[in-house]
C-alpha cells in the first residue's frame, strides 16, 4: 500500500517535471521575440506640462527596472523639467505629490531632446531612414524578432497628436509609418500605447499585422490629470498613466501576467475618461502575451552542448617594431581652463546669497544644473 | 451708339485674352510647377523580380571505385544524369533544385588513397589530389567489404567537400547497372541534403519573403537563433571579473583570437566582414544569487535564472558606436572567489560540461572557474591565466551556432568529421552560401517591390536620382544574382545578392524618402480655392455673358430673317 502510494506520488511528480519542461519550451516558442525595443515619446513643451513628461519618464523607469536597457530604448523629451528654470527642485522630475518618487533618478539617457523631438524625426526613427551620421544611441535597430513598445504623450485630439506646440502628426500618417515598419520586417509584435485626449483615435487607422494598441480616452473624452503637487505648482501625472505605472510597479522580471490585466488599468471610476484598446490586428490571444514581452526583455537562453576541440599552442603576435627609428613626438596637455578658479568663484558668489537652497552655480551667465550631490567638498 | 459697340467688343476681347493665357498658359505652369520630381524607376521589372522563380544547381561527381561495378558496367556508366525537383512554396514563389550528377570510376591515385586505413586519413589523401570548386561535392563510392569505415556507418562525410558512401549489402556485385543506380539514387539525395542545400532550409532562408506556418519546434529555434544576413557584424569578447580584489587575471586574447577566431572568419569573409573588439570588466556582478549545494560543493545556477543574467551587464557592455551592424557578445564571467566553483545545471539537474549558455541573436556567456588554480593559503590577490584554448573552444561552438553554421542533424548511419582547426568544413560554408544568397535575394526582393509599391501609393513623394540610380542596380544585381544560382556559380551568385541587398537597402531607407506630405483632399481645397477663385470668378462671369450675348445675337439675327 505503501509503495503504491509512493510511486504515484513519484508519477505525478514526474509527469508534473515533464509538464513544467513542455511549458517552458512552449514559453521559448510562444511569444517568437529575442529581443526588445521601447520608443517613448513626450510632445509637449512649456513647464505646465511637466506631467507629460512625468509620464513618459515613469513609463522609461519601469521599463528600464523591467531589464530593456538604454541602448534598445529611444527616449524622446520635447522640454526639459528637471533643470527648467522654473523647477523648485532641480534635477527631479516627481510622479507623486509630496515629492514621494522621483522619476529622474541619476541615470537617465535622453536620446532626443528639445527641439529635436519632431514628427520628421519620429518618423525616421520609426521608419529608420535617419542620415547616415545619426549614432547608434538615436536609432530604432530592431529586427524582425523585436518586440516594440510605443508610447506617446501629450496634447492630441481627433486624429492628430501635437508635438511642440507647433506641427502635427495624424493617424493616417502614424499607420502608415507602422505598414513601412512591416515591410521591412522591423518588429515581430509592436505594443502602441497613447495617453493623449481622444486618444483612441490615433490607433483607429491602423492597418498592418502584429498591433496591439491601448489608449487613454475615447474619441470626444478629454484625459485628464491627475493630482497637481502645491509645492512645484502644475499637475504632476496624468491619470491613466499614473495608475499605469502603480500597476508596472507590481511586475517583475519573472512576473506572469499578461495583456489581460493591462486592460483593466484604470477603469472609469478613476480615470474618469473611458480608456480603450485595440487587439484585432494582434495575431496571437492577447491573454497568451506577456507584459513582459513588451515591457522586460527577458531574454531566451539555450545550454551550449558543443564545443570545438582546439588544440593548436597560441601562436605569438609579433611586434612590429619596424618604425623604431620615427621619433614619437612627445606629447603634452594643452592649458587647461582654471576650474577650480571657476567653481570657488562660483561657490563665492552662492555663498554670500543664502536664500539659494541649492547649489546653483552661475557664472557668466552659464549654469551648472542637475547635480543633485553638493560640489561643497572641493 | 458704335463707340459702345466697340468698347463692348473690346471688352469682350480683354475678357478672351485673359481667359486664353490663364488657360494656356497659366494652368500649365502652375501643374509644372507643383509637380514633383520623380526619377524613371523600373517598374515592369521590378514586378516581375516581385514573381520570384529561384533555381538553385548543385553538381555531384560520383566516383565508384574498385570493387563495386563490373568492369563491363563500367563501360555503361551513363556520363551524366540531371534530376529537377519542383516545389512551390506560394503563390509568388517557387524553386526548382536541379541535381547535375556525373558518374565515373576512380583513377588509381584514388584507389591508393581510398586504400588507407582510417576514413580520415583517406579523405585528407583525397584532398591532396584535387580540388573541389565551391558548390559542388564529389562521392566516392566504396564497396560494402571495404574497412574505411566502421561497421553501423554507412556515410562518412569529410572536411571538405567529399563523402564516401558504402554500398548497402542488398545489392551485389553481380546485378544490373540500372539497379545499382537506383540504390544509389535516393541516398546521394541524403547526401546532398546533408551536404549542400535542404528543402527546409531553403524555406526557412525565404522567411522575408514567405511567413510560413511554424514548422516543428526546431526549425523555429533555429531561424530565431541565427542572426539575420548582414553585410558586416561586430564580435566582442568581454572579461568579466567581479573580484579585482581577490583574481588578477591574464587573458591572451589577442593571440587566442588570431589563432583560433581569425581562421573561422577569414574563411567566412565571402559571407561579411567581421570586427573583433575586446575588453575586461571589473566588478560586474550577477544579477542573480547562485544557490549553494552541499552535496556538490558548488554554487549553482538553475536554467530559469540564466535569463536574467544578459540584462544587468548588457547596460555596460558598451557598443562600437560607428557602425549599425549586428553585435554578438561572448562574455567570459570568472565568479568572485566567495561563489568559487559556479555551475551551470540544465533542467534535468545535470551539470553542463561546457558551464556556458548562449541567447539567440545575442551572444554567449562562459563561466569559468579558479578556484582549482589556487590554494587556500594563496595571497590575494593571486595571478591568473586563463586556458584560452579551452574558452574558444566553446565561443566557438557558439559563433558557429549564432552565426548559422550549425551542423544538422544528420540521419543515422552518417559519420560527420570533426571540424578542422578552422572550426568550418567547406561543405558547411556552402550551406551557409547557398542559404544566404537565397536570403538575401528573398529580402531585396520584398524590400524594393514594397519600395516600388510605396512610390506608386504616394503621389507626391520626391524620387532623387541616386534612389532610382540604387533602384536600378539593385534590380541588375538581383537578376544576375538569381542567373548565378541557376549556373550553380556560388560564389559569384552569393556576391551579387550581396550587392543587392547593399543597394536597396541604401535606396529603401534613403532620408529624402520620407512622405511628409500628407494631404487629406479638404485641405487641398482649402488652400487652393483663397488663391484661384477671386481671380477664376470674373474670367467665369464674363465668359459667361460673351457667350448670353452671342446667343442673344444669333436669336436676333434668326429673328431679323424670320
Amino acid at each position: 500500500m505503501k509503495i503504491l502510494g509512493l510511486l504515484s506520488l513519484l508519477a505525478t511528480h514526474l509527469s508534473a517535471n515533464s509538464v513544467n519542461i513542455e511549458e517552458n519550451a512552449g514559453q521559448f516558442f510562444s511569444s517568437g521575440h529575442t529581443n526588445n525595443w521601447a520608443v517613448l515619446v513626450c510632445t509637449s513643451r512649456f513647464w505646465f506640462n511637466y506631467r507629460h513628461v512625468a509620464n513618459t519618464l515613469s513609463v522609461y523607469r519601469s521599463v528600464k527596472r523591467l531589464g530593456i536597457p538604454d541602448s534598445h530604448i529611444v527616449l524622446m523629451l520635447a522640454d526639459d523639467m528637471a533643470c527648467n528654470h522654473r523647477n523648485p527642485k532641480p534635477a527631479t522630475v516627481f510622479s507623486h505629490k509630496n515629492m514621494e518618487l522621483n522619476v529622474y533618478g541619476d541615470d537617465v539617457e535622453v536620446d532626443y531632446r528639445g527641439y529635436e523631438v519632431t514628427v520628421e524625426n519620429f518618423l525616421r526613427v520609426l521608419t529608420g531612414r535617419l542620415p547616415p551620421s545619426t549614432p547608434r544611441s538615436k536609432r530604432l535597430l530592431s529586427d524582425d524578432r523585436s518586440n516594440i513598445l510605443i508610447y506617446l504623450t501629450g496634447h492630441g485630439g481627433n486624429g492628430f497628436l501635437k508635438f511642440q506646440d507647433s506641427e502635427e502628426i495624424s493617424n493616417v500618417e502614424l499607420a502608415d509609418a507602422f505598414q513601412q515598419m512591416w515591410q521591412k520586417r522591423r518588429y515581430n509584435e509592436l505594443l502602441f500605447i497613447i495617453d493623449t485626449c481622444q486618444g483612441a483615435s490615433m490607433y483607429e487607422r491602423f492597418y498592418s499585422p502584429n498591433l496591439m494598441a491601448l489608449a487613454s480616452s475615447q474619441v470626444g473624452e478629454d484625459s485628464l490629470s491627475h493630482q497637481p503637487d502645491l509645492a512645484i505648482g502644475v499637475h504632476l501625472m496624468d491619470r491613466y498613466t499614473f495608475y499605469l505605472l502603480e500597476f508596472l510597479e507590481d511586475i517583475h522580471p519573472a512576473s506572469k501576467s499578461n495583456m489581460n490585466d493591462l486592460f483593466k488599468v484604470c477603469p472609469k471610476s478613476q480615470c474618469v475618461s473611458t480608456p480603450g484598446h485595440r487587439t484585432d490586428l494582434f495575431l496571437r490571444d492577447p491573454g497568451s502575451a506577456l507584459i513582459t514581452d513588451f515591457f522586460g526583455s527577458v531574454r531566451k537562453v539555450e545550454i551550449t552542448m558543443e564545443t570545438v576541440n582546439l588544440t593548436d599552442p597560441i601562436e605569438q603576435v609579433e611586434q612590429n617594431f619596424v618604425n623604431e627609428d620615427l621619433q614619437k613626438e612627445s606629447y603634452s596637455y594643452v592649458d587647461q581652463l582654471p576650474v577650480s578658479e571657476i567653481i570657488h568663484q562660483g561657490l563665492q558668489l552662492v555663498n554670500n546669497n543664502p536664500g539659494l537652497s541649492h547649489p546653483h552655480l552661475s557664472f557668466t551667465g552659464q549654469s551648472v544644473c542637475c547635480r543633485p550631490s553638493s560640489i561643497s567638498s572641493i | 451708339m458704335a463707340t459702345t459697340e466697340v468698347e463692348r467688343r473690346r471688352g469682350q476681347l480683354a475678357a478672351l485674352s485673359i481667359a486664353v493665357v490663364v488657360i494656356v498658359v497659366g494652368v500649365p505652369l502652375w501643374w509644372k510647377t507643383t509637380e514633383t520630381y520623380r526619377a524613371w524607376l523600373p517598374v515592369s521589372q521590378i514586378n516581375e523580380l516581385s514573381n520570384l522563380q529561384l533555381q538553385l544547381s548543385a553538381d555531384v561527381e560520383v566516383v565508384f571505385a574498385r570493387g563495386t561495378v563490373t568492369p563491363e558496367q563500367q563501360k555503361k556508366v551513363p556520363l551524366t544524369r540531371t534530376q529537377d525537383e519542383e516545389h512551390s512554396v506560394d503563390e509568388d514563389t517557387a524553386l526548382r533544385y536541379r541535381y547535375e550528377t556525373r558518374y565515373r570510376t576512380a583513377t588509381i591515385m584514388e584507389e591508393d588513397a581510398l586504400d588507407q586505413p582510417t576514413a580520415a586519413e583517406a579523405d585528407l589523401s583525397l584532398h591532396t589530389l584535387s580540388e573541389c570548386p565551391c558548390g559542388s561535392l564529389v562521392v566516392y563510392v566504396i564497396p560494402e567489404s571495404s574497412s574505411l569505415l566502421p561497421q553501423d556507418v554507412d556515410v562518412y562525410i569529410g572536411q571538405r567537400r567529399t563523402a564516401l558512401l558504402r554500398i548497402g549489402g542488398q545489392i551485389r556485385v553481380g546485378k544490373t547497372l540500372d539497379l545499382l543506380l537506383a540504390h544509389l539514387e535516393p541516398r546521394i539525395k541524403q547526401v546532398l541534403q546533408v551536404m549542400s542545400f535542404s528543402h527546409t532550409d531553403i524555406t526557412a532562408a525565404l522567411s522575408d519573403r514567405v511567413r510560413l506556418s511554424p514548422g516543428n519546434k526546431e526549425s523555429i529555434a533555429d531561424s530565431m537563433r541565427t542572426f539575420k544576413s548582414s553585410p558586416g557584424y561586430e564580435i566582442t569578447f568581454s572579461l568579466l571579473n567581479p573580484d579585482p580584489k581577490s583574481h588578477r587575471l591574464h587573458w591572451d586574447i589577442e593571440g587566442a583570437v588570431q589563432t583560433y577566431i581569425q581562421p573561422l572568419l577569414t574563411k567566412l569573409a565571402s559571407v561579411a566582414n567581421f570586427s573583433i573588439d575586446s575588453q575586461t570588466l571589473y566588478y560586474a556582478m550577477l544579477g542573480v544569487n547562485p544557490r549553494f549545494d552541499s552535496s556538490l560543493g558548488a554554487y549553482t545556477l538553475s536554467p530559469d535564472s540564466l535569463a536574467h543574467m544578459i540584462n544587468p551587464v548588457e547596460a555596460r557592455l558598451g557598443s562600437n558606436a560607428a557602425s549599425s551592424n549586428p553585435v554578438l557578445n561572448f562574455l567570459l564571467y570568472v565568479p568572485d572567489a566567495q561563489h568559487s566553483p559556479l555551475h551551470i545545471h540544465d533542467s534535468k539537474k545535470q551539470e553542463v560540461p561546457t558551464n556556458a549558455f548562449h541567447s539567440p541573436r545575442w551572444g554567449g556567456i562562459m563561466v569559468y572557474n579558479v578556484d582549482g588554480f589556487y590554494g587556500p593559503e594563496a595571497v590575494f590577490p593571486v595571478d591568473l591565466n586563463i586556458n584560452m584554448a579551452k574558452v574558444m573552444g566553446v565561443f566557438l561552438a557558439q559563433l558557429r551556432l549564432l552565426l548559422g553554421v550549425q551542423s544538422p542533424n544528420a540521419p543515422s548511419g552518417f559519420l560527420v568529421a570533426p571540424c578542422s582547426r578552422t572550426g568550418l568544413a567547406d561543405w558547411e560554408l556552402d550551406r551557409l552560401m547557398w542559404s544566404r544568397s537565397v536570403e538575401n535575394v528573398a529580402t531585396a526582393t520584398t524590400t524594393i517591390t514594397s519600395l516600388a509599391q510605396l512610390l506608386d501609393q504616394i503621389g507626391n513623394i520626391v524620387i532623387n536620382d541616386n534612389i532610382a540610380e540604387q533602384v536600378s542596380s539593385a534590380v541588375t544585381s538581383l537578376q544576375l544574382a538569381v542567373a548565378e544560382l541557376e549556373a550553380g556559380n556560388l560564389r559569384f551568385a552569393l556576391q551579387y545578392s550581396k550587392e543587392a541587398i547593399l543597394a536597396s537597402e541604401r535606396a529603401f531607407f534613403d532620408p529624402s524618402l520620407l512622405h511628409l506630405l500628407y494631404f487629406p483632399d479638404d485641405q487641398k481645397f482649402a488652400i487652393y480655392i483663397p488663391l484661384f477663385l477671386p481671380m477664376c470668378v470674373p474670367i467665369l462671369l464674363s465668359l459667361l455673358k460673351i457667350v448670353s450675348d452671342a446667343r442673344q445675337k444669333r436669336r436676333e439675327k434668326q429673328a431679323k430673317k424670320d
